[in-house]
């Protein structure tokens, strides 16, 4: 039997996570994006804010099955969910239940650090025999992309916003220190923004 | 004859399918449980519905959220153990101010067979309400459609969670053929 190799290099975790995500989102047009809790909010809030911006502030584990039955709800919106290790993790089923619904709309991207940088930075699983792609690969999503390169970043938000999907990338981050770029924190405010947005609700 | 038939053929299943219909809930996320069996299968054969299968009940409650974001109902069924899975998840929705309806068949409380199922069986209704969502338990078969429409009614008009618990006594208990 042979031996599981590592995931990416020890030194592939260097993109840094503020501007790369502002340059993903370049590509986004009227694409939806919905983020996991934690950095993935702040560096959305920090690319710019949006009224189709779905901010997390809980639900560990859901911003997959959110973005899920919003693919779902509105077939003809790109929707992104941008997520971190730690909570693609803990809603790792929820790539099966993508993979079986097939939305051609839905996007995954995971920002992996490799770490739980949110609670003093303890080590994550992604760092080192956990292949998320692999993972995902294997719960039937049709393509995936591993980025641990600056100069791959057109091309994933490209695959991102254009390639059929249900797709999934990961982003091997660095850890950084980024400020807090705290958006909205009311929830309901948020969503109702975000409908409104969409034309569903009345301003 | 004929009313021994017209009583074998009249389920709670298709009261609540119904009242499904009646208010365009068209997508049901669920982990199946043996109480749901008639009901799932009349919603996985109605082309204008979805049943979307989980890999564990709480992403039920992301669905949901998402779904209603873009203008949609859903619900989530499942079993009375899978309640207990969902417990932070039912803050997602609620935060957001969103809709969220269970239908929830109960295990563990009625002549139950598997010693597993007792303690999540009595929790099912005190955590629920513990994390604010609104409880309808119904333990007779020809009240369950009207218990459902009134529960979707509240979730959907109100926008809040609310659940209903059909009693074991009606699905009745599984017994593994006992010896």
């Amino acid at each position: 039997m042979s031996k599981t190799p590592k995931t990416a290099a020890p030194a592939s975790n260097k993109l840094q996570r503020r501007p790369f995500v502002a340059d993903i989102l370049k590509h986004r047009g009227n694409g939806l994006v919905v983020t996991g809790l934690g950095s993935p909010t702040w560096d959305l809030s920090a690319a710019g804010d949006r009224p189709d911006n779905l901010y997390s502030w809980g639900g560990m584990g859901l911003a997959i099955p959110t973005a899920l039955g919003l693919a779902m709800a509105e077939p003809d919106h790109r929707v992104l969910a941008m997520t971190g290790d730690g909570e693609m993790m803990m809603g790792i089923g929820s790539l099966a239940v993508v993979a079986d619904q097939a939305p051609k709309n839905l996007a995954i991207l995971v920002l992996d650090n490799e770490h739980f940088s949110e609670t003093g930075k303890q080590k994550g699983l992604t760092g080192n025999r956990v292949d998320l792609c692999a993972v995902a690969k294997g719960f039937g999503i049709r393509e995936t992309m591993l980025v641990t390169e600056d100069s791959q970043k057109d091309e994933l938000g490209r695959f991102l916003f254009q390639a059929q999907g249900p797709i999934f990338a990961v982003a091997k981050i660095a850890i950084t220190e980024d400020p807090w770029r705290l958006p909205e924190k009311d929830s309901a405010a948020i969503a109702r923004r975000f409908k409104i947005s969409l034309g569903l609700e009345k301003p | 004859m004929a009313a021994k038939a017209a009583a074998a053929a009249a389920h709670w299943s298709d009261d609540v399918f119904r009242e499904m219909k009646a208010r365009e809930i068209n997508t049901v996320c669920t982990i199946p449980d043996g109480g749901l069996t008639r009901l799932l299968l009349q919603i996985e054969n109605d082309p204008a519905m979805r049943l979307v299968t989980l890999s564990t009940e709480e992403e039920g409650m992301g669905i949901v959220l998402g779904q209603w974001l873009g203008g949609k109902r859903a619900m989530v069924a499942m079993q009375s153990s899978g309640v207990g899975n969902c417990i932070n998840a039912l803050g997602f929705p609620a935060a957001h101010r969103a809709p969220c309806l269970l239908l929830v068949t109960m295990r563990g409380q009625w002549g139950e067979f598997n010693p597993c199922q007792i303690s999540m069986g009595q929790a099912v209704r005190p955590a629920l309400e513990a994390v604010g969502v609104r409880c309808y338990p119904v333990d007779k078969a020809d009240e369950i459609g009207e218990t459902f429409a009134a529960a979707a009614d509240i979730a959907f008009n109100s926008s809040i969670s609310a659940a209903v618990l059909v009693s074991q006594r009606v699905i009745g208990a599984k017994g593994f053929g006992q010896k």
